[in-house]
């Protein structure tokens, strides 16, 4: 079936009414984060009460996406009261419903969190906490699907580009590469069978945006790759998900149906010449097929092991066919800017950073779990204030940013804002948007080590310099973290680094030797102590094995 | 692979099972393509619990892709396992929160305990445990999964106690 504006419309209408017609709504999060501590339960417990209180027409209980505030979990947020509760157990139910239309549960209320709410601003995630992910009727009713109305019938794949070049998006992948040249590349290739590609296999450590997004709000991924599939004439679209996020492809295989069902994706879309297919393609646990080659070739059913670029995934990419690929978050950005203009997306944010990002916050902060800020935000204001700062009265150290191909900022950048420039100025990257705080507890080295051996172990092995290098500056780090290090390896180690980072074939190498070379530069005496005092200044490299070294 | 093989030889044949109509499906669902090498494996290791030798063969044959590439594919993925896992497993992530929050002596005390380091299967086939790049549930950190549940804020004690009733055998664990 094809759908018109006026069926889309209807549906929104009908959505709205019957959600209108609650005094009442009972949100619970059925995201991963609160899944894991029983907000399955905590639901079925308010629509079963609800049922035997016979308040079925007064008061709505919907399973939402990712509340945000994941550390205080299971959330359940209350409209029209605007009330987030934390930490509802099956138990708090009935005092929760009786607490409707007079003041909050006290007990409950999360109201101490204000500070990490205040300062965010949600577009990519304005949907998540606030429709339920496995029903396409909700998100239409939030303008879902507008936007890929207004670029079919409105809009030539040209203009649609160029709303998408006007509003200075960057690939939120990691990178940043300005995603309407990249678009423009591929609507630029002969004609053709072409390919939208969209890369989930988020497999940076410490990240989670893009699973809290596919988990929370798939369709309007679903609507992103559409529009770009129009825009750069492609038909086919794969999204490529780790199998490790079963919620997400659960929830992605549902949104794909149900946009099936209705028209939305399939053939003829909204009466026009264009169709759209998209199919989800399973990872199997390898970091490097986040590379854009390596991910081809995975799709393709063979190693993921990267390959030289030129040529470009943009000219010859799936099946030798001009493909384009982008991240979850930057397809998410797509329907917005298309609704709201390039102009007001270039809007927000700093004169080479446009539009916000998503951060997964995690580590020694208070207040873990998915923030979206302005670009330009200062770290300062996401550690302390929307991260509520260190617990345990503890002392700030670093913030690491980018995982294992990102770097670690101490304390005297904490004012620089947060944008792709920035971070890279001083050895970070922006990465795909995980961002882990740590406390003086965290020795430097071994965080060093750790991510080097990450690399080590995800070195697809093909070219030299990543499989023999980080192996290399692994057993250095392993060396000094044991306390049997000497001076001669610190310079060694530089000029390891140097060499991984220059003469590797991808990414994965390239950047890899980033955190060794972060903390070396910035907290070089960590390195120090380890080896002229045999100590570790932050007590976790064990004393034991140091002693014994002596 | 011996382990692999004696379990191959006592399996029914592929015709058999009703385990691989749901693999036969998914090649079938890709037009037996040789593509469809990675989305086969994932099914038979969903339906099997690991990846055998007889499998590797089937599907290699099935797809008509070469043995080489399918055990290839089959190792270069960490997710694909070629040992049968044991009656329960417990993963516990090692991505950087949980690192940061601890998850290292999470596994120094399960093997102390029970003698089992990542990968491994303690000798009565009752608890595997494995080790996880990332979970994506930073926010609770560290995490865990216990037999496909996935669990937060995890300390020593509580692990421990879990699988202290795994390897007791508890039915209610």
């Amino acid at each position: 079936m094809t759908m018109t504006l006026e069926e889309l419309q209807g549906i929104a209408r009908i959505e709205q009414d019957r959600q209108g017609g609650f005094s009442h709504h009972v949100n619970v999060c059925i995201a991963a984060g609160c899944l894991s501590c029983q907000s399955g339960q905590v639901r079925a417990a308010f629509e079963k009460e609800v049922a035997r209180r016979g308040l079925e027409n007064w008061c709505q209980v919907k399973g939402v996406g990712c509340l945000g505030l994941c550390t205080a979990g299971p959330l359940v947020a209350v409209e029209p009261a605007g009330t987030l509760y934390q930490n509802v157990a099956v138990g708090d139910v009935p005092e929760l419903l009786d607490a409707l239309g007079a003041s909050p549960v006290a007990r409950l209320d999360a109201a101490d969190h204000a500070g990490f709410f205040e300062r965010q601003r949600k577009i990519v995630l304005e949907n998540c906490g606030r429709i339920d992910p496995e029903r396409i009727e909700d998100y239409i009713a939030e303008e879902g699907y507008q936007a890929l109305y207004q670029a079919l019938r409105g809009m030539s794949p040209r203009e649609v580009i160029d709303q998408v070049t006007v509003s200075g998006l960057r690939g939120r992948g990691g990178a940043g590469f300005p995603t309407g040249l990249k678009w423009t590349t591929v609507a630029k290739a002969p004609e053709g069978e072409k390919y939208v590609i969209c890369n989930a296999d988020e497999g940076d450590p410490g990240a989670f945006m893009d699973r809290s997004v596919l988990e929370s709000d798939p369709q309007r991924v679903l609507e992103g790759m559409a529009i770009a599939a129009y825009a750069v004439g492609a038909s086919r679209g794969y999204l490529y998900v780790r199998a490790e996020y079963p919620l997400a492809v659960k929830r992605l295989r549902t949104a794909i149906a149900q946009a099936e069902r209705l028209g939305l994706l399939g053939r003829d879309i909204f009466n026009t010449p264009f169709g759209f297919e998209v199919k989800v393609r399973l990872g199997a646990g390898a970091f490097v097929c986040g590379e854009e080659t390596a991910l081809i070739a995975s799709i393709e059913g063979r190693l993921g092991r990267p390959r030289p670029r030129p040529p470009f995934p943009a000219e010859f990419g799936l099946w030798g066919r001009p493909t384009l690929i982008n991240n979850v978050e930057t397809f998410a950005n797509i329907p917005p800017i298309i609704r709201k203009g390039g102009e007001w997306f270039a809007g927000i944010g700093t004169a080479k950073s446009k539009g916000t990002k998503v951060f997964a916050l995690a580590g020694r902060i208070r207040n873990t779990g998915l923030i979206e800020v302005p670009m330009g935000t200062p770290l300062r204001e996401i550690v302390f204030e929307i991260g509520g700062g260190i617990p345990d009265g503890r002392r700030f150290k670093a913030v690491q940013t980018g995982g294992p191909s990102g770097g670690c900022i101490p304390e005297q950048f904490l004012d620089m804002p947060v944008d792709y420039e920035s971070l890279a100025q001083v050895g970070s990257i922006m990465g795909s948007g995980g961002m882990i705080v740590m406390d003086d507890s965290s020795c430097m080295v071994d965080v060093a080590r750790f991510f080097i051996e990450f690399c080590m172990s995800e070195s697809c092995g093909k070219c030299a310099p990543c499989r023999v290098g980080t192996a290399q500056i692994h057993h250095l780090l392993a060396k000094i973290t044991r306390g049997a290090g000497r001076p001669a390896d610190l310079t060694l180690l530089e000029e390891l680094c140097d060499l991984v980072r220059h003469t590797s074939l991808c990414g994965l190498g390239q950047t890899a030797p980033n955190p060794v070379m972060s903390t070396l530069h910035y907290f070089r005496e960590e390195y120090t102590a380890h080896i002229e005092e045999r100590r570790c200044l932050a007590g976790t490299c064990r004393a034991a094995s140091l002693e014994e070294a002596l | 692979m011996p382990t692999a093989r004696r379990a191959a030889d006592a399996a029914p044949k592929p015709s058999e099972d009703r385990r691989w109509r749901l693999v036969n499906r998914t090649m079938r669902l890709h037009g037996h393509k040789p593509d469809a090498l990675i989305e086969t494996l994932h099914v038979v290791q969903e339906s099997f619990g690991f990846l055998d030798e007889e499998s590797l063969r089937y599907v290699a044959a099935a797809l008509q892709v070469p043995l080489s590439r399918v055990y290839a594919v089959a190792t270069f993925y960490h997710y694909f396992s070629l040992k049968p896992p044991g009656v329960h497993t417990c993963v516990i992530c090692l991505g950087t929160a949980c690192y940061i929050g601890g998850a290292s002596g999470i596994l120094e005390h399960i093997q102390e305990t029970h003698g089992i380091a990542p990968g491994e299967t303690t000798a009565d086939q009752q608890i595997s445990l494995v080790t996880a790049r990332c979970l994506g549930s930073c926010g609770l950190a560290p995490a865990g999964v216990f037999d496909g549940e996935v669990a937060g804020k995890l300390k020593p004690e509580t692990v421990l106690d879990k699988l202290g009733r795994w390897a007791r055998h508890d039915h209610d664990a």
